[in-house]
């Protein structure tokens, strides 16, 4: 048992959920109680999804722990194929249906019998994976099932298409800004003279999976959700696809690289010459890291925590395309713990994997960075400690799913990064002139005291002198100081006892 | 004419509800020295940190006892694994009562909570409460009964059978002295208040509230007491305060719109022989103050896809207030319990001269979308799953887990049941001659 308040990552029927929701008529039903399709809830609301969220439950009650689900599950898939005629069903076990053990596997053959779509057990795990995982394997899942099928009737379309083409392989509803993403790979296909073949889950269908293999490539925007489906039709079908998150201009940069690479001859651009127009000239991260308000973002501290992808791309971005000191980073997808901590390696002064928030807020605390990039649940330890938060992952927020245009890969999604960042960090010429005119923040702060110890007496002129360093380093400065009055056995705290404990810091 | 009678149908219970489970969000703030243990899987995590949002920010009194798979295979030791956790719950919350909630999990792994949860009890000495609030036996609002009918048996004994007898006896022309009466069900302290003050105009002054805002404040309880409930869902507790702690039920409408609240109150004034004073007039003000409202929704059809239990009395109050009601869906009718609401009901439709809706128990929310497709109803009071489809299609909604957070309880809420009811429908008259009333392609 675990003492838990927050977690970062859902259970596995989550996964399952946003894999088979994201498709176009595919329908899932979820052996459940009564209340555990919360998902509909958070699909309805965060995504603001205009359509019925197809995803049923077939009820666990009391009756059904005595005398197990005999028809009930059976009879809601032949009645759900009825109702609304999707091409696929699939059954969802949920950590209830993992305890209970009944041989789901039979009511999926039994209902396939009297039913005209086709039906599939979410082969997942409730205690051995979480959302991301079982997304994964869902996904998988569905094209491997899929396409034999299809194989076996002959249907499956397997000569290239005669222009370039790939597919997008990894967009899904609730995910973090994975519309806008979407569009923005779109846009860069587009001026590579690359068509698009397939976007696979979100919008597509099953039908359409006959012309999955038409493609030249596929690109797997995200490393949670993805890799092991392109893995599959890499090892099948003999697909090339490309992992890398476009994300950065030295990402994205490298990502286009590799389009190349698959291309060869067929590439009709000049992709070193398009990067180079993109990064200096459309792009305005890489011009507004050489400008000078970004000068005083050199060495600043920030914190990164999230997914995998995102904090890992963060991390890299701050410390290479913005001189910004990242103290440590991390993510709490802990199964991926490996390659993370390869990509940001060299990156930043300190690892971190952990699924504990209040690991993480610690951290934070101990720290105090300029700035945090993670996600919800950082940005509330931010608000608390009084340092600024830019929301770079999920778990998210409705606040998260924005309605304008906002990218986090490709060209126009550095612009956004860039100004997430900046926003995050107090503005550079505020900074410098609140320095100067002892700062605006009239009010005293002081007195939200955050200190332990009550016997610290202030003089007045130090009282004075700490009420003109700016609001948002007033608590930190004041913390410090008096861990080196005590430190040092000193009562009263004067402003010589000030600077003596600033020296002391800098030494 | 003959006499309508109420129709109960019964569907399939293919319905969305939240899990009672979410109960600790409003207890946990209601009883402030307790903490609530919540013993299940990350599945009920992810419910409770989606659910209530911001809350969980705020350094709440719930927490998650995360059973892993060590802990479902009966690897790990259930006493030991829990003991550790309550201690860490004492040593850093130092809670004067710690809940224990059992979820789905516990029941089909038969987790023995109340077996044991007497030895923890015992060795850290702090009173541990549990209540079975599971998405297997229960819906939403159901969870607060399972609670405040496990805190029931906490409640201390009545000192002696007649006490209040022989106080009421010494004391007869003190005013202060309280009748024998414990009015059960959580609502914010205003709220209590409002209702504790409605009463002691009538000259009834309250014993207690079960729950009380802190743990060891409970009232006494014991033959003699008379027990009054204040929601519909409240079923399990009123049975458990008669049978087990036996006291007396009063029956009664519940307290929800000025005619529910009259009611409530004339069925109390009636068993302690009180005349209420002024009670009609009181209510008279009330209605005459809610008219701007009643005119918006006059005459116009609302419809319950239930999920909350509170259904019945916002339909009788909502057809006196001039709606038409086409159906009530509820998780579950316990026709003894709300006897005196479904009368109130089959009053209020007869006054109004409606026909009686029909009220549908475990519904089938597919089923009620092709009604209410068919019905086009002015308004559908319905979950959050479906209220964005249902507008998007054209349809208003009111979005029912409102009614639960809300303080609708009392003559001085009333108009707060109705600035809910009215809102979406004030809103989309605002917007509706803009012609995007409809924003899905057919």
């Amino acid at each position: 048992m675990k003492l838990a308040y927050w977690m970062y990552a859902g259970p596995a029927h989550i996964g399952t959920l946003r894999v088979t929701s994201s498709f176009k008529n595919v329908h899932a039903i979820m052996h459940a109680p009564l209340g555990d399709d919360y998902f509909n809830v958070m699909r309805s609301m965060l995504e603001r999804e205009r359509d019925f969220t197809p995803v049923t439950a077939s009820i666990v009650d009391r009756n059904v722990l005595a005398r197990g689900s005999q028809e009930k599950v059976v009879e809601n898939i032949t009645q759900k194929a009825q109702q609304e005629k999707p091409n696929l069903i699939i059954l969802t076990p949920t950590c209830t249906s993992s305890i209970l053990q009944e041989d789901l596997q039979n009511f999926v053959d039994r209902a396939a019998i009297n039913s005209e779509c086709d039906i599939l057990l979410a082969d997942v795990n409730h205690y051995r994976v979480n959302e991301f995982q079982a997304a994964d394997r869902t996904l998988e899942q569905i094209i491997r099932y899929s396409l034999e099928k299809i194989e076996k009737s002959n249907d499956l379309v397997k000569t290239k298409t005669s222009q370039p083409s790939a597919n997008i392989i990894g967009i899904f509803t609730l995910g973090f800004h994975h519309q806008h993403d979407c569009r923005e790979i779109h846009r860069l296909l587009k001026d590579l003279g690359i068509k698009v073949n397939l976007v696979i889950p979100e919008g597509g269908t099953i039908e359409s999976l006959k012309n999955l293999v038409k493609a030249w490539f596929n690109i797997i925007p995200y490393r949670e959700i993805g890799l092991m489906t392109a893995q599959y039709l890499k090892k099948v079908f003999n697909m090339p696809y490309i992992s890398t998150t476009p994300m950065g201009i030295i990402d994205t940069a490298n990502w286009i690289r590799q389009i190349k690479n698959i291309l060869q001859d067929n590439c009709k651009i000049n992709i070193e010459e398009y990067i180079d127009k993109q990064t200096r000239f459309v792009s305005q991260a890489a011009w507004f890291s050489r400008s000078i308000d970004c000068q005083n973002l050199t060495g600043k501290k920030a914190i990164v925590f999230g997914d995998a992808t995102h904090a890992a791309s963060m991390t890299k971005i701050l410390s290479q395309e913005m001189g910004i000191r990242v103290i440590c980073s991390g993510t709490y997808c802990k199964h991926d713990a490996n390659w993370f901590r390869e990509q940001v390696q060299g990156f930043c002064d300190k690892i971190l994997i952990t699924e504990d928030h209040t690991h993480v807020g610690n951290i934070i605390a101990e720290m105090e960075p300029s700035a945090i990039f993670g996600t919800q649940m950082e940005r509330h330890v931010g608000k608390r400690l009084d340092i600024p938060c830019g929301v770079i992952s999920a778990p998210i927020h409705i606040q998260n799913f924005p309605l304008s245009y906002r990218p986090f890969l490709g060209y126009e999604g550095t612009n956004q990064i860039a100004d997430l960042v900046y926003n995050s960090f107090t503005l550079g010429m505020e900074d410098h002139l609140l320095e100067i005119f002892g700062g605006h923040d009239i009010k005293t702060v002081i007195t939200k005291n955050l200190s332990t110890n009550e016997n610290l007496q202030w003089s007045h002129a130090a009282l004075v002198e700490l009420n003109k360093i700016p609001g948002f380093v007033r608590n930190r400065i004041k913390r410090n100081t008096e861990k080196y009055a005590r430190d040092n056995n000193i009562k009263e705290i004067n402003v010589e006892v000030m600077y003596a404990a600033k020296e002391a810091l800098a030494g | 004419m003959a006499k309508e009678l109420l129709k109960f149908e019964c569907e399939t219970g293919n319905y969305h509800t939240f899990c009672p489970i979410s109960c600790v969000a409003w207890l946990y703030q209601k009883i402030e020295d307790s903490f609530f243990l919540v013993i299940g899987t990350k599945t009920c995590g992810y419910f409770l940190q989606n659910a209530l949002g911001v809350m969980i920010f705020a350094e709440p009194r719930y927490a998650m006892a995360e059973l892993e798979e060590g802990d479902i295979s009966a690897k790990l030791n259930d006493l030991k694994e829990l003991k550790r956790l309550c201690f860490q719950i004492q040593k850093d919350r130092n809670p004067s009562v710690i809940v224990w909630i059992g979820t789905c999990t516990t029941e089909i792994i038969k987790m023995d909570l109340e077996g044991i949860a007497p030895s923890i009890e015992e060795e850290i000495g702090i009173p541990i409460v549990v209540a079975r609030a599971n998405g297997l036996d229960y819906a939403f609002t159901q969870g607060e009964d399972t609670v405040l009918s496990a805190i029931a048996h906490r409640c201390p004994e009545l000192k002696s059978k007649n006490s209040f007898v022989f106080q009421n006896f010494f004391n007869y022309s003190v005013k202060k002295s309280s009748l024998p009466l414990v009015l059960f069900g959580s609502v914010p302290n205003t709220v209590a208040n409002q209702l504790t003050n409605e009463l002691k105009k009538q000259d009834i002054n309250i014993a207690g509230w079960l729950p009380s805002p802190r743990y060891n404040e409970l009232p006494e309880l014991g033959e003699g007491i008379y027990v009054c409930g204040i929601n519909p869902f409240l079923s399990r507790t009123a049975m458990t305060l008669m049978r087990r702690r036996k006291c007396q039920l009063i029956g009664a409408p519940f307290p929800i719109g000025p005619d529910g609240t009259r009611e409530w109150i004339e069925k109390i004034c009636k068993v302690f022989n009180k005349k209420p004073i002024n009670l009609r007039e009181r209510e008279e003000q009330i209605w005459s103050n809610l008219d701007d409202y009643i005119q918006l929704i006059k005459n116009k059809s609302v419809f319950f896809m239930g999920d909350n239990l509170l259904e019945i009395s916002l339909a009788r109050f909502l057809i006196r207030c001039g709606m038409i009601v086409y159906e009530i869906g509820i998780p579950y009718m316990d026709k003894r319990f709300q006897a005196s609401e479904l009368n109130l009901l089959e009053k209020t439709c007869q006054k109004m001269n409606v026909p009686i809706p029909r009220i549908v128990e475990k519904p089938d929310n597919y089923h009620q979308i092709q009604r209410i497709r068919a019905l086009q109803p002015d308004l559908v009071i319905t979950g959050l799953a479906h209220s964005n489809p249902l507008e998007a299609r054209g349809i208003t909604t009111k979005w029912s887990v409102e009614f639960t957070f809300a303080q609708i309880h009392g003559f001085t809420n009333s108009r707060d049941i109705l600035e809910l009811v009215t809102r979406p429908i004030r809103r989309n008259s605002n917007l509706k001659n803009l012609g995007w009333s409809k924003l899905v392609k057919i």
